[in-house]
């Protein structure tokens, strides 16, 4: 479950002054269920999540997940979610395995269980080929499954995707997309980032659709057809973010 | 605070630093030869130096004296010099390297030494040439030994008791033990060393868990998991103290080792006049000991004053143009010790980095000034935690982690 109440997010920049990078954004996203927030780059995305996921710290506002503060406890926070993004790289010079394990002792799983989850997580991500590669020397596809393991070894309720296509060839970002439909199959709250309507077509339950900072308008995808009386995701989202695109310039 | 998870972060970095080139040839292999290396580099650069000098005969030229028969005749019975035939350009020669010295005898020498007012001889060397240099000591010594014996003849030929001469005798005589007086020589040189490799040591690993991490874009991963960011970096902290006091270490032994072998190889004898003993170079347990006691808030120092510059950076060489400033500032003190005379005072003792170098030297020379040794101990520790302070703050920046 995750709940976020009024959450803003300013930046100083030298050249612009106070950026509004998220501006008073409330939503709530329950567990089996996948969230998507849809927006053009620069939108606001990619902070929303990172806030999300304690990475940054709201100006004001807050959020909750699985009951817990993002302010008063980050830690808690951190220790309920996985979170993944393009952004997210792995260390170069560790092994796929010693990787995992070294974020699955920072989530304070003990050595036992250690070992038997990790053991199940390369056995069902096919992982165990490149066991024992380091990450540098890993094809795209096997870092993906590897960054996959280490949002997967604490085994959180609630996981974070921000872009995690970016970039990615059609095989391995359909890894991805195959991992956000399984998470929610296992009940887990899932929010993603996206700015690919296809994406949102396949997988989400509800869409936030995001401009400015601001949540412009949100509902399941049934929801936002008929407000808008088009069938079209990419023409829904046209027709929602145009009016605003122009205050981002 | 818990000690576990900073043990997980130490341990992983760890086990990255020992996979990483670049902070293995930093951390062992620089400490390790460059004592040697750069050490009989020297050594054997400075003997064959003053072997080559000491063997050359120097060509001397003799200016004048062409009425002074007696003491041209006792300057070619020196066997030290070699005499050439005088030109008129013997000052171009000199300079050219040509001869190393020329010998002015005033007119009348002979005849006005009977009466005693025989005025100077005078040396003209390439002053600061090391070949002239030895020349005109030898020339001196000898001339010296001339004036007393025609001064002894006059003596007896007048019935005279030659001792009226030297009513008394000067004899220099050095009663510092030879470990101290090597120690004089190679304190100053070996905490410049020390400082110099100690910030050589944290620099790599300083840069590569910070900067470096950002620059591979493993910053954000690290920080989406539930570990706390003081115990992040304080973790990284350790990790590149480690290796900062592992390259001082390693410097130290490095330093004995060569030291102990210069001790046994000949070179050195080469290097003292003859019939002194060779200063003695070693250090003892209990030296080593009390400098890597200071080395220790020093390193910690060094470690998160150079994690707090390197975490501005976006990559590893972004860090580095900012830390290369920082081996100058560096670089000043720890030079500053290695002159003769600049010694430990109160006010000196609080003045960072030149009070760790003043003390090592002390160290290496054998002295101790516990007062001192106290007081610089617990200021270099105030500055120490002041910089791990600064860190961690650091680290809690979001402008500062995630600059753009």
């Amino acid at each position: 479950m995750i709940e976020a109440v009024n959450l803003r997010k300013t930046f100083q920049d030298k050249k612009r002054g106070e950026v509004k990078a998220v501006d008073d954004v409330s939503f709530v996203c329950r567990p089996g269920e996948v969230y998507g927030l849809l927006g053009a780059n620069g939108a606001g995305k990619t902070t929303t999540l990172r806030l999300l996921a304690t990475i940054l710290e709201p100006t004001s506002g807050t959020a909750r997940l699985c009951g817990h503060d993002i302010v008063e406890h980050p830690e808690r926070v951190r220790a309920n979610c996985g979170f993944l993004s393009t952004a997210t790289a792995l260390y170069p010079r560790l092994t796929a395995q010693e990787l995992v394990e070294y974020f699955g002792r920072l989530n304070g799983l003990d050595e036992a269980t250690l070992k038997q989850r990790v053991d199940s997580i390369f056995d069902r991500l096919d992982m165990n080929g490149f066991r024992d590669r380091r990450c540098d020397k890993l094809s795209t596809g096997m870092k993906q499954k590897t960054s996959i393991a280490r949002t997967l070894v604490h085994d959180p309720p609630v996981m974070i995707f921000d872009e995690p296509t970016l970039g990615l060839d059609i095989m391995t970002a359909r890894t991805i997309i195959e991992f956000i439909r399984e998470c929610r199959e296992r009940g887990k709250t899932v929010i993603f980032s996206t700015h690919v309507m296809r994406e949102v077509e396949k997988l989400c339950d509800i869409v936030g659709i995001i401009q400015n900072g601001k949540l412009l308008a949100e509902g399941t995808l049934e929801q936002l057809r008929q407000r808008h009386g088009v069938n079209d995701m990419e023409e829904i989202f046209v027709r929602i973010v145009t009016p605003h695109f122009n205050e981002a310039a | 605070m818990s000690l576990r998870n900073i043990g997980v972060v130490y341990r992983k970095e760890l086990l990255e630093a020992l996979r990483d080139r670049r902070t293995l040839i930093t951390t062992f292999l620089v400490p390790l030869l460059m004592i040697p290396v750069l050490g009989s580099g020297f050594v054997a650069v400075m003997s064959a130096a003053l072997g080559s000098a000491k063997k050359e005969k120097p060509k001397v030229m003799i200016i004048g004296g062409q009425d002074s028969p007696a003491l041209l005749s006792a300057l070619q019975k020196y066997s030290k010099i070699r005499i050439v035939p005088t030109t008129a350009d013997w000052r171009d020669e000199i300079i050219n390297k040509e001869i190393r010295a020329a010998v002015e005898i005033p007119d009348g020498f002979d005849a006005n030494v009977e009466k005693g007012q025989a005025g100077t001889v005078k040396i003209n060397i390439y002053g600061g040439e090391i070949k002239s240099e030895l020349a005109a000591s030898n020339l001196e010594a000898y001339l010296k030994e001339y004036r007393d014996e025609t001064a002894s003849k006059r003596l007896e030929a007048n019935h005279l008791p030659p001792e009226m001469l030297r009513s008394f005798l000067v004899k220099r005589q050095s009663i510092a033990p030879p470990e101290k007086e090597a120690g004089a020589i190679l304190g100053g040189i070996i905490s410049y060393m020390l400082i110099l490799m100690c910030l050589q040591g944290a620099m790599n690993p300083a840069i590569d868990l910070t900067a470096g991490e950002k620059e591979r874009g493993t910053m954000e991963t690290i920080l989406s998991s539930p570990i706390s960011r003081t115990h992040l970096v304080l973790g990284k902290f350790l990790l590149v103290l480690t290796a900062a006091l592992v390259t001082a270490l390693l410097l130290l032994v490095s330093v004995s080792v060569s030291s102990n072998a210069l001790q046994h190889s000949s070179l050195l004898d080469q290097m003292t006049d003859d019939g002194q003993p060779a200063p003695h170079f070693s250090l003892g347990v209990k030296t080593i000991a009390s400098v890597v006691i200071m080395v220790v808030p020093l390193s910690v120092l060094f470690a998160s004053g150079l994690m707090t510059i390197a975490l501005f950076a976006k990559s590893h060489k972004e860090a580095q143009s900012y830390i290369a400033p920082l081996m100058f500032i560096v670089i000043i003190p720890a030079i500053s010790a290695m002159i003769p005379g600049v010694d430990l005072t109160p006010k000196l003792a609080i003045v960072p980095l030149l009070n760790v170098s003043l003390l090592c030297k002390e160290l290496v020379t054998g002295e101790y000034h516990w007062n001192y040794i106290v007081l610089i101990f617990v200021s270099t520790c105030v500055y120490a935690a002041g910089a791990l302070f600064l860190a961690v703050k650091m680290f809690q920046r979001e402008s500062v982690l995630f600059r753009s």
